[in-house]
């Protein structure tokens, strides 16, 4: 390894982001055999050889040059400065820390930025509420940050009343506070086929929950009185430069639909549809039009692009089946997960995200040998019906390889499916709506990768 | 005795008022004028409830392709560039079936519009609200029949002589070729539908032999940048340096792709924790600037890669082509403030939005900075 260190052009890791606790682990308890050894200089590089110095690293070593952690025996840069003050930063952003944890593209899969997606990165939140920054992005011809004071809803189409709101007009109506998933229906469509991506930020990201803040899409219809009669659908319309547009059924409409202004406590943000967007609960993120600018009821589907061009699932008989809305119940564990590395054997939470757009989750169970055997996880609570469900189990890693999957369970018994079932039914060209357990391995070293069993 | 019961029946009044929400609700909204409704009402269903009249040739929508959909979408709408490719994969026979036969045998690779699409209504509305993708809803209800028309015909479906109009169309509709490609037989159009796709519960010896199918490529090993980075450095797990172990004896010129790589978030970011000193002979040259942020603000990059084309030409691109030439500051801000075309083979739009100090300063920065 000191050889290494002297290779001219070697990327050498400084010790400050170096990883105390894993090099103790390795070496006190498992000790430095070959393959750590290669995993560590691969993975991590040169980072042990630079704290200890290639030589240095063997137990005597360290206890007889060991007092204690200069965390621990040091005064800090902060226990004896003065901090900042308060409005520092009037709205307040996350640690410097936590610059790594952000929205990212998948390289390769779209062309343009303004067409694409950013994806949330689960791999590093907790609980079920998806930071409203981090909240994953879907724009179709880009986004823009729209004046709330121009900005108008217009409820038409087979209605007494055709009537035009304001967000004043709004924000005066009756609100409702609820929390829900929107998750993509592309989401994990990269796997249809084969292992495509490597970590949940990219299989699982374009999910996030948040609590949305809006007025029932009831409460509108009624204002305007809608033909109970002949109004079966309702066709959503964003202001955005591609008009998204989507059909929702009345029966969808009258029942939990949202006109949404408010998320987490504040306004939406822009890149979420600020000032006003649909929320529909358990469907497909396509469905939950941003930017809303237009309702229409009518008495047939409409037919848009989104509905016959794209989201529709292809079957293996050639038939595209068309509007497949709901979010079948589905779950990830979000850690340990793909291009993670564990620190070492021993004690770990594994912890993840499970949620179906039929109701509520009753159930995970959690799988260490490849889906051989099961545990039922703790459900943490809220369990909310549409909304991420968070589950933890207690698991001790003996340091041999394993495959972790979990599979959720709701409330009208459905069991969420394997890979291989999914394809058995749909084959693997139907793009949207992958629901599959999801199969993480843990090699011998600690490092997880996607993959996908039989 | 008389006024109490007067009182409890006026307070059970209030609450039932509230309750009930009389409709309309009083003092919250107004009633939409006609003109406000034709001006939003732009939609056109599968029955074509909704098209307005008019009518387009296949010459003027070759016309209208020709300068405002070819750069995206190819000369002849086979392009996978930037979307997916529009016309390809259908025959006659489809035409006369209804069914797209690739779809069935997976002949084609790619999966075109013409291929996916039931309701013609769907090309002329989308079209008519979203296209050009930077210019939407700036096409006449004309040259949306013609871009139409022109499309089909591209397909094979139309001849060269054709004018689609709002007489007309309800008739093409008949040979779209996958008409009856669509199906709404499933359990996932409602939240009471059954799922088609059964799992069980098993808890105990599932399965017997297990089996890895597939895992990620070796060539994909970094494809998603450095996972190290896309992880905290602290907590029960790091992420794996990808980017290094996945090249175990980097090049200098590696070296260099892995630092000027997209997902090294520390080049905006307030931070250092990412603390990777650098030997200074591949020190990352820093891209962050101001007229590349100027350059990303007008949204230039979505059209124009800092290396690479991907509508227009890469800004490298660009400073390699006019490296030395002194005319090319006042000419390119020209085109972008009025539009151009030819060069490159195809057509950039005018800007005229754009300040011309701006323009000058990202003319000059393509000019200079991209490297």
């Amino acid at each position: 390894m000191s050889n290494e260190l002297k290779k001219p052009g070697r990327i050498l890791r400084a010790p400050e982001n170096f990883i105390d606790a894993s090099l103790s682990q390795a070496i006190t308890k498992d000790g430095l055999n070959e393959e750590r050894r290669n995993f560590l200089r691969k993975s991590f590089v040169t980072a042990s050889a630079v704290i200890a110095g290639g030589a240095a690293l063997t137990q005597g070593a360290m206890a007889a040059t060991f007092q204690g952690d200069p965390n621990i025996l040091n005064h800090t840069e902060y226990d004896q400065a003065l901090g900042l003050p308060v409005t520092a930063n009037p709205y307040g952003v996350p640690s410097k820390f936590e610059v790594n944890l952000v929205r990212r593209e998948s390289p390769g899969l779209t062309q343009v930025g303004g067409a694409s997606v950013s994806f949330a990165p689960l791999q590093g939140l907790f609980g079920i509420i998806t930071p409203s920054g981090l909240h994953f992005e879907r724009h179709h011809q880009g986004w823009h940050d729209m004046d709330p004071s121009k900005h108008r809803l217009m409820v038409m189409g087979m209605v007494k009343n055709p009537k035009v709101y304001t967000m004043d007009d709004l924000m005066r109506l009756p609100s409702v506070s609820r929390m829900h998933f929107i998750e993509c229906g592309a989401n994990s469509a990269t796997e249809w086929g084969n292992v495509a991506v490597p970590t949940v930020q990219y299989t699982h990201g374009m999910i996030s929950c948040s609590e949305f803040t809006g007025v029932l899409l009831s409460t509108l219809l009624d204002d305007c009185g809608y033909d109970k009669k002949n109004g079966k659908f309702v066709l959503a319309e964003g202001a955005d430069g591609s008009g998204m547009t989507r059909t929702i059924s009345m029966a969808n409409a009258l029942d939990d639909v949202m006109v949404v202004y408010g998320m987490n406590g504040e306004m939406l943000r822009p890149e979420n549809g600020y000032p006003l967007r649909l929320v529909v609960p358990g469907v497909q993120g396509v469905s939950s039009v941003k930017w809303l600018r237009r309702i229409e009821v009518g008495d047939k589907p409409y037919d848009t692009k989104d509905e016959v061009s794209h989201y529709v699932d292809l079957q293996p008989d050639g038939q595209q089946r068309q509007y497949t809305s709901i979010q079948e119940a589905k779950s990830v564990i979000t850690s340990p997960s793909g291009g993670q590395v564990l620190l070492g054997k021993g004690f770990y939470n594994i912890t993840g995200l499970a949620w179906t757009g039929r109701g509520k989750i009753t159930r995970v169970d959690v799988s260490a040998d490849g889906g051989r055997n099961w545990r039922t996880a703790r459900l943490e609570t809220p369990v909310l019906s549409k909304a991420l469900t968070r589950f933890n189990i207690d698991w001790v890693w003996d340091g041999s390889p394993v495959i972790l999957q979990s599979r959720a369970i709701d409330d009208t018994g459905y069991v969420q499916p394997t890979i291989n079932q999914l394809r058995g039914v749909r084959g693997t060209k139907s793009i949207y709506h992958n629901n599959a357990i999801q199969s993480w391995k843990i090699a011998e070293f600690g490092e997880v990768t996607n993959v996908q069993v039989k | 005795m008389y006024k109490l019961s007067k009182v409890i029946l006026a307070v059970s009044l209030s609450v039932f008022s509230l309750a009930a929400l009389a409709q309309p609700l009083p003092g919250i909204g107004r009633t939409a004028t006609p003109n406000e409704i034709a001006a939003w009402d732009i939609d056109v269903r599968g029955d074509f409830k909704g098209i307005p009249k008019g009518a387009g040739s296949v010459a003027l929508g070759n016309q209208v392709w020709d300068d405002k959909c070819a750069s995206c979408h190819g000369t002849f709408g086979e392009s996978m560039e930037v979307f997916g490719p529009i016309v390809g994969g259908t025959t006659k026979e489809d035409m006369k079936t209804g069914h797209v036969l690739s779809m069935v045998d997976g002949s084609e690779p790619k999966r075109s519009t013409l291929m996916k699409v039931n309701t013609l209504s769907t090309i002329w509305d989308y079209i008519n609200r979203a296209m050009p993708w930077n210019a939407p809803k700036t096409l006449t209800a004309d040259e949306v029949y013609g871009v139409t028309a022109y499309i089909l015909h591209m397909g094979d479906i139309l001849p060269a002589n054709f004018v689609l109009s709002d007489k007309n169309i309800a008739d093409v509709q008949k040979t779209m070729p996958n008409r009856n490609g669509m199906t709404r037989n499933h359990g996932m159009w409602e939240v009471k539908g059954k799922g088609d796709v059964k799992n069980i519960a098993c808890m105990k010896d599932c399965i017997k032999k297990i089996e890895i199918t597939s895992v990620l490529p070796d060539y994909a090993c970094d494809a998603h940048g450095n996972i190290a980075e896309q992880n905290r450095h602290f907590g029960a797990v790091r992420g794996a340096d990808t980017l290094l172990a996945c090249n175990p004896d980097p090049s200098v010129a590696e070296l260099n792709r892995i630092y000027n790589s997209p997902y090294r978030a520390t080049a905006s970011a307030p931070s250092t924790i990412v603390a990777i000193t650098k030997p200074a002979s591949v020190a990352p040259v820093l891209v962050e600037t101001t007229g590349l942020d100027m350059l990303k603000q007008n949204k230039c990059t979505a059209c124009h890669g800092v290396s690479n084309k991907i509508i227009g030409p890469g800004f490298k691109e660009i400073a390699a082509k006019y490296k030395g030439d002194a005319g090319a500051e006042k000419r390119l801000s020209a085109v972008v403030k009025n539009g151009g075309g030819g060069v490159w083979g195809g057509s950039m739009p005018a800007h005229g939005n754009l300040k011309d100090a701006d323009i000058k300063t990202m003319i000059q920065w393509i000019l200079t900075s991209a490297k």
